[in-house]
């Protein structure tokens, strides 16, 4: 028992940790997702931060221990925001169209333009972003994070209740308001609904970056 | 072996972004800047071999990639529970005020567009 104990200590302790707990519980978690026919409740982003959360807590691992492992997958989020492009691309002409709606989104009275604030940009931009206006960047990721989880388990329900049915629209919406994790969520549910979240993504990620200094000087001022 | 040029690629546009973000002091975050200049060097036949397979790959999974900002939340338990149910209000209503908004416009601009597209089937 003392030996095992030494071990943990060891391996808890090198960045091997992290970074093995962070893909062996989300590789369980998607086949759980997978297996349950991949309902909005069992979002694997969601039950990932759960479980190692509850694992770090448990253990007692500092934030940081479990980082200095975990960051090797947090890395590739930007070239995984520069990769939009791709998408972007495959569907230019239906992008360029988007671009006009969702300016005018944008460009809607002040309550909907506030609650369009860093949160709902993919986390590493929303980091940027609230660095620049003051924010805390560490916070605007979880925040960014658990708006994508938000979006992702209730857009379904929501876009039924609308009576929302082109999949198309149902992935650009969900797309603009939970980013990534909803982006992530929509190419598994319908190809169709993945591309046009993928390109509300990418535009959503520019438009923000533009706008969201501005609004939050207004919002301030 | 494509892969890794691809990803070597999208890395480098990156830094580039970066390295323009701060030379300029611009409002944008590098990752935007990169995307920007990766939508330009599409035009070209040559990088959409080079990049087809990585672009591919790192969207696939991109929910693993917000898992280990997500984990941190416990660094911010004590705001968490001080203002959680609050804080969780904003955040569930602002999504789907957003959410709802963006479809309903897109919806109503497409059917003006052509009546037709984009009607798929429910569900």
């Amino acid at each position: 028992m003392a030996e095992f104990v030494e071990l943990w200590v060891y391996l808890s302790s090198t960045p091997l940790f992290g970074l093995s707990a962070t893909l062996a519980v989300y590789v369980l978690v998607h086949a759980v997702y997978d297996r349950l026919g991949r309902p909005p409740w069992a979002n694997p982003v969601l039950w990932s931060v759960v479980a190692l959360a509850a694992l770090l807590l448990a253990t007692r691992t500092p934030y940081p221990t479990y980082f200095a492992g975990a960051q090797f997958v947090h890395v590739l989020l930007g070239p995984a925001v520069v990769a939009l492009a791709w998408p972007l691309w495959l569907r230019r002409a239906a992008a360029a169209g988007s671009a006009v709606a969702l300016g005018w989104a944008l460009g809607l009275p002040p309550e909907v333009l506030r609650s369009l604030a860093p949160k709902s940009v993919t986390a590493p931009v929303a980091m940027g972003i609230a660095e620049r206006i003051g924010g805390v960047p560490a916070l605007a990721a979880v925040m960014a994070v658990l708006t994508g989880m938000v979006g992702a388990l209730s857009a379904k329900y929501l876009f039924d209740r609308l009576g929302v049915g082109a999949w198309a629209v149902r992935g650009f919406a969900l797309g603009t308001a939970s980013h990534g994790i909803g982006a992530a969520r929509a190419l598994q549910v319908d190809p169709d609904a993945g591309a046009y979240a993928g390109i509300a993504l990418g535009l959503q990620v520019l438009l923000a970056s533009l706008l969201m200094p501005l609004v939050a000087r207004w919002i301030a001022g | 072996m494509n892969l890794l040029r691809g990803l070597a690629l999208l890395l480098l546009l990156q830094a580039a972004g970066e390295s323009l973000t701060h030379a300029f002091d611009l409002p944008l975050p590098g990752p935007v800047i990169g995307l920007v200049l990766l939508l330009a060097a599409l035009r070209l036949q040559l990088v959409r071999d080079l990049v087809v397979d990585a672009a591919e790959g790192l969207l696939a999974h991109l929910s693993l990639l917000f898992v280990p900002v997500g984990v941190g939340v416990i660094t911010h338990l004590d705001v968490v529970s001080a203002y959680g149910l609050r804080l969780l209000a904003v955040v569930v209503l602002s999504t789907w005020i957003g959410m709802a908004v963006t479809a309903l416009v897109l919806a109503r601009l497409l059917r003006g567009a052509a009546p037709t597209e984009g009607e798929a089937r429910d569900g």
